[in-house]
């Protein structure tokens, strides 16, 4: 099978800084990929290179099997839903929409009922006359993916695409995008530096730092199995204990992920366990976080709602599965 | 309207407000009144009496005709001039970043800074040096580097507020670099330049200074008033070209300021 996007040690560096460095990846066709990474890491330059905007310094690009190296954005099958959603404010929204058809050549009539279906598409039929700046934050966004979609590419890319939306339309927007991505079987490739946005949307996901790819994985793999230091800390605020603690707890060698929701709590210090002391106390409403004092290690536990909560202070033991402590191959 | 009550400004404040209005705008009256007076020799108060004659006098005189148009061209190919450069300019220094790209701005700016005087003595003896014979065209080459900084300024406020990623994502959808300008840029800075190019228009028609040091026998419309100035008789008739002059540029001065102020109200509507 060809590859959608396929990277082979690219890099691409602005002067000194090395935005993006000797990264390789491959995103299969169809595939809800999520590009995962603190602001700078190079996912949003990732993006600009698969969408034309930015060109690799070395390495090469392919994508469908055709390289992509100094081919213009607008001779690319790709197309963008952009951060700021970059509607074109002095068009309506139906002209918005068919701009892609019309700078093709497709006939008005045809283009017209295109850009129509594609607004019925995002749930935002009859609202062709109106003016972008007319709409709200989550309507724009759906005029910004009818605009891309209208186009059919072969690769969607979606720049922090929920970045700018309040929770809930976010939540609502997260499952909408995920059941278009599957009704039209496009490869869609996002860009966030929200984790549970990339772990619950997408299929597979690439944990960016420093214009390199710390891991590539299912959110499964990416959560339970943490390639590195890097990953664990940044997905899901896991628990990173050091070589010594992985040493007299399971008998392994290399830097360890201890989940905060894998450990157990206990009240009754004169059980078997690691004696701790309770820091912290915070309420998140589907669970409590417990700052634990345990061996001068600084660790972290989520309690769940039910369970007792021991006060701030407090002397707890803990206590973990032998499955739940995951030893990191990588140093970093 | 931002307050509810009607608050109303002290008498000593709007007899100031008054007599300022008054101080700049009656001698542009008088101007008007001495076009239609019967006395052709001297600038006489009262008129002695009113007449329309002067209208059709001016009219038949083929030397102001001849200025009127001097002044036309120069205004127009000058605008014309800075339109082109002036946006390129703007594109060039908003569009990117670069080395200098400060000073350039500032470089471009200058002209419309610096003395008028200035300005028409460097070009004065730019011209002479490279032995360039001093023609319509050096006037308008004199008046196109004030013209540009006008549109410059337009076009770069302009720039500034359309979003970068614009132009991306009309080339992320298909379009070409020319389809990109004619349907995405062109439309959102099209009022600024227009307004630009009107008071490029309307500084390059009234200019004196830099026209007297570019001029070689032409005369532009503001230069004729001047010598008429001196001569004795049918003074009128400088009026009555001094009140066209008045509505000629006037008129795309208000034109300008609307256009500038709706167009900011269509991009602050879209953020």
């Amino acid at each position: 099978m060809i590859a959608a996007v396929s990277f082979e040690n690219v890099s691409r560096h602005f002067g000194s800084v090395k935005a993006v460095d000797q990264v390789d990846l491959v995103v299969q066709p169809g595939e809800f990929f999520a590009m995962l990474g603190p602001s700078g890491s190079g996912k949003t330059t990732c993006l600009r290179l698969i969408a034309g905007f930015e060109q690799p310094t070395t390495g090469a690009i392919s994508i469908f099997g055709e390289r992509a190296e100094g081919v213009p954005p607008y001779r690319r099958n790709v197309n963008t839903v952009f951060q700021d959603y970059a509607l074109f404010p002095h068009m309506n929204v139906l002209d918005n929409v068919a701009y892609g058809l019309k700078v093709k050549g497709v006939p008005r009539i045809e283009r017209i009922r295109t850009a129509e279906d594609a607004l019925a598409l995002v749930r935002l039929p009859g609202y062709g006359t109106r003016k972008p700046g007319q709409l709200s934050g989550g309507q724009r966004q759906r005029v910004a993916l009818a605009r891309a979609l209208v186009n059919r590419p072969k690769v969607l890319l979606l720049d922090e695409p929920l970045g700018a939306l309040d929770l809930k339309l976010r939540e609502n927007m997260q499952e909408e995008l995920k059941a278009l991505q599957k009704t039209l079987g496009i490869t869609f490739i996002f860009v966030t530096h929200d984790q549970g946005e990339a772990l619950s949307m997408a299929d597979r996901v690439a944990v960016f730092n420093d214009g390199r790819i710390m891991q590539v994985g299912t959110p499964q793999d990416i959560y339970a199995r943490p390639a590195s230091r890097f990953v664990a800390d940044f997905v899901g605020s896991s628990n990173v204990v050091p070589p010594d603690f992985v040493k007299r707890h399971c008998q392994r060698d290399g830097w360890g992920s201890l989940r905060p929701e894998a450990i157990r709590v206990s009240t009754e210090t004169n059980g078997t366990g690691i004696p701790a002391r309770v820091v912290s106390v915070s309420y998140t409403g589907a669970a409590t976080r417990l700052g634990l004092d345990a061996e001068g290690l600084r660790l972290h536990a989520t309690v769940p709602v039910g369970a007792i909560v021991p006060e701030q202070g407090a002397d707890v033991v803990l206590s973990f599965g032998a499955n739940a402590l995951h030893v990191m191959a990588a140093d970093a | 309207m931002r307050s509810d009550r009607e608050a109303s400004a002290p008498f000593g404040l709007k007899l100031a407000a008054a007599g300022g209005l008054l101080f700049l705008h009656v001698p542009i009256l008088l101007i008007f009144v001495y076009a239609f007076t019967t006395e052709d020799k001297t600038y006489q108060w009262p008129p002695p009496g009113f007449t329309t004659q002067w209208l059709a006098v001016t009219w038949n005189r083929p030397d102001v005709w001849e200025a009127l148009t001097t002044s036309v061209k120069v205004a127009a190919i000058a605008t014309l001039i800075a339109l082109v450069l002036g946006t390129l300019c703007a594109a060039a220094v908003s569009g990117s970043r670069f080395f200098g790209r400060e000073v350039i701005s500032l470089l471009i700016i200058l002209p419309i800074a610096l003395p008028g005087i200035i300005t028409g003595i460097s070009l004065r003896s730019a011209f002479s040096l490279m032995d360039i014979p001093f023609s319509t065209w050096t006037i308008v080459l004199g008046h196109a580097t004030f013209c540009v900084v006008v549109v410059y300024n337009n076009a770069v406020a302009r720039f500034r507020r359309t979003a970068g990623s614009l132009i991306e994502a009309s080339y992320d959808l298909g379009a070409d670099g020319f389809q990109t300008f004619r349907h995405v840029v062109l439309p959102n800075i099209g009022t600024a330049l227009l307004a630009g190019g009107m008071l490029a228009f309307a500084l390059s028609f009234d200019e004196v200074i830099v026209t007297t040091f570019t001029a070689g026998q032409q005369q532009t419309l503001p230069i004729w008033m001047l010598e008429e100035l001196v001569r004795p008789r049918q003074r009128p008739v400088t009026n009555v070209v001094a009140m066209v002059v008045v509505l000629v540029t006037l008129f795309p001065i208000i034109a300008a300021y609307y256009l500038t102020r709706e167009g900011d109200q269509v991009s602050g509507a879209g953020k």
